[in-house]
């Protein structure tokens, strides 16, 4: 059997696809973090309740509306995001203009209030929600197996940042995010209707969080805390990638998902620490983050 | 005759109505009172120049306009309308365009995205080609990195951005400031260009020697009031008086 530093290729690559399919979710949450902070100049903690609830959002849809897997990538993001909109508007507008602390504060009580009431209700055991029907099974690609639906989780969420990235990056509409983080109050001045621009971002920023939601949905117990345990992890990628970096996030959440691949197949021990050794390394050496832009 | 051309033509009927009035003008940031109480009104088709040391509230005034300050009392008229009661992204539709005195080129948008930035506010704007026609050298920078740009190509393009959009009225910060003698000629020269095309400029500037040619009227403000009115033509013989003003 070919060895690869006196492991398995076999489990060497399933443990990378492990680590892939996690970063997927990483650059998926770590990018609405960053599209977020860089217009509203808020770490949203209310990230990872946003995720858990557009997993929890997904499976009571398909227990009580009979609402299939397909639908909920698109629907359950939609809802999500539409009540993001509300929370910006009618309760982090009220205080955007005090400390940016203020808004971080709020926001990390939004989350334990989302996880308390769904606590409540159904309890932290977490619930599965099944694998829709055309992505079970797995393929043997010969040098390892891969489950067809942590395949798509990988193509979709690639795709999804591709997506946003060509949209800030390539639209006329990313330029406004993009000019509107860097001066709003010129933005204003040239007839830009910033409140509203700042409403839609925060909504597309909690729409991709629900849609790795429903992504994950099939791969984990759906429960009320699924959020918060990962979303410590994402904040550490989003400072090595550089806070409001589009593609510092993306590239850093995949490469930490790696890393903590690797660090599971050679020092299983190290493999919840070695995000924030990377990050204090990082720090040390960057302290704006590795594509951040010194202040 | 093309659109622009005649939106020129209707709106060169209007000259001489008023532009802007700004009636017993206060602006706060915050706790400090900036301006007491400004006074003074433009007429269409006119360049007036704001004049006066450093401190004694000439950005603040193009600013309150804006409605880019704290809190603002008085009136402030723009095509007869009250604005000071306006959301700040309703002003410029007015037809306002505001060059701000750091330039405010963006520095994730390369100089085109610099240019098609600001939405347009009203027809009749210029167009692309003739923005690169009249700055030859923003064409050729292009794809630069808007902040890659000179001191004087900056200026350009926060001038040249605001063409585009159909604005009237200009308010223009400081656009001279730091700039080499002949780029502050070549910039005296587009607005010779602007005036031709009927636009109305209030223009704050440090520069008086560069605005004194131009400028149909000037204000002379100090401690955020208007204390002097100057017109061109009355600005030969009072000239002595206007420099013990400025203190030059």
């Amino acid at each position: 059997m070919t060895m690869i530093f006196g492991v398995p290729l076999m489990v060497f690559m399933g443990q990378l696809m492990l680590g892939l399919i996690n970063g997927a979710f990483y650059a998926l949450l770590s990018l609405g973090l960053a599209v977020i902070f860089g217009l509203l100049k808020i770490i949203n903690f209310a990230h990872g309740a946003m995720y858990m609830l557009g997993a929890f959002v997904a499976l009571l849809g398909l227990q009580h509306l009979g609402l299939n897997y397909w639908a909920a990538l698109l629907v359950v993001p939609l809802v999500v995001g539409g009540l993001g909109m509300l929370i910006e508007r009618f309760i982090l507008r009220r205080i955007a203009h005090l400390d940016h602390l203020y808004g971080l504060l709020l926001t990390f009580g939004l989350a334990l209030i989302f996880e308390g009431t769904l606590i409540n209700f159904f309890g932290v055991s977490g619930s599965s929600y099944p694998t829709p029907a055309a992505l079970q099974g797995g393929v043997n690609l010969g040098f390892m197996f891969l489950p067809i639906y942590r395949g798509w989780v990988l193509l979709a969420a690639l795709g999804v940042c591709l997506a946003t990235w060509f949209i800030i990056e390539r639209t006329r509409l990313g330029a406004y995010l993009r000019a509107g983080t860097e001066n709003s109050a010129l933005m204003q001045a040239f007839g830009v209707n910033v409140p509203q621009l700042i409403t839609l971002t925060y909504g597309f920023g909690v729409a991709l969080a629900a849609f790795a939601g429903v992504l994950a949905a099939p791969l984990y117990p759906v429960s009320p805390t699924m959020g918060s345990s990962l979303l410590i992890v994402v904040f550490a990628v989003v400072v090595i990638g550089g806070m409001g970096s589009i593609i510092g996030a993306v590239i850093t959440g995949l490469a930490m998902g790696l890393i903590e691949g690797l660090t599971k197949v050679y020092y299983p021990e190290a493999a919840n620490t070695v995000i924030f050794v990377v990050m204090v390394v990082v720090l040390m050496l960057r302290p704006a983050g590795l594509f951040g832009k010194e202040a | 005759m093309s659109q622009a051309a005649e939106a020129i033509t209707e709106y060169r009927d209007l000259d001489g109505a008023e532009m802007l009035r700004v009636s017993d003008l206060h602006a706060f940031y915050g706790e400090s009172h900036i301006l007491h109480g400004v006074n003074f009104d433009v007429k269409r088709g006119e360049l007036v120049t704001l004049l006066g040391r450093n401190g004694a509230g000439r950005s603040t005034t193009l600013k309150a306009i804006m409605n880019m300050v704290g809190r603002r009392t008085g009136s402030i008229m723009i095509n007869g309308n009250e604005t000071l009661g306006m959301k700040p992204h309703r002003i410029p539709r007015l037809g306002i365009g505001y060059c701000p005195e750091e330039r405010g080129i963006f520095a994730s948008l390369d100089v085109e995205e610099n240019l098609l930035l600001p939405p347009t506010v009203r027809s009749g704007g210029m167009s692309i080609d003739e923005i690169y026609a009249m700055f030859p050298n923003l064409y050729e920078r292009r794809r630069s990195q808007g902040t890659r740009l000179s001191g004087g190509e900056q200026q350009m393009l926060a001038m040249a951005r605001i063409l585009r959009t159909g604005a009237r009225l200009l308010l223009l910060d400081e656009i001279t400031e730091g700039l080499a003698p002949v780029i502050v000629q070549a910039l005296g020269e587009v607005l010779v260009k602007l005036k031709e095309r009927g636009m109305t400029i209030v223009l704050v500037e440090q520069n008086f020697r560069f605005a004194a040619p131009l400028a149909d009227r000037h204000f002379v403000m100090e401690h955020g009031r208007i204390i002097e009115e100057i017109s061109a033509a009355e600005l030969p013989s009072r000239r002595d008086h206007l420099n013990s003003l400025l203190g030059v």
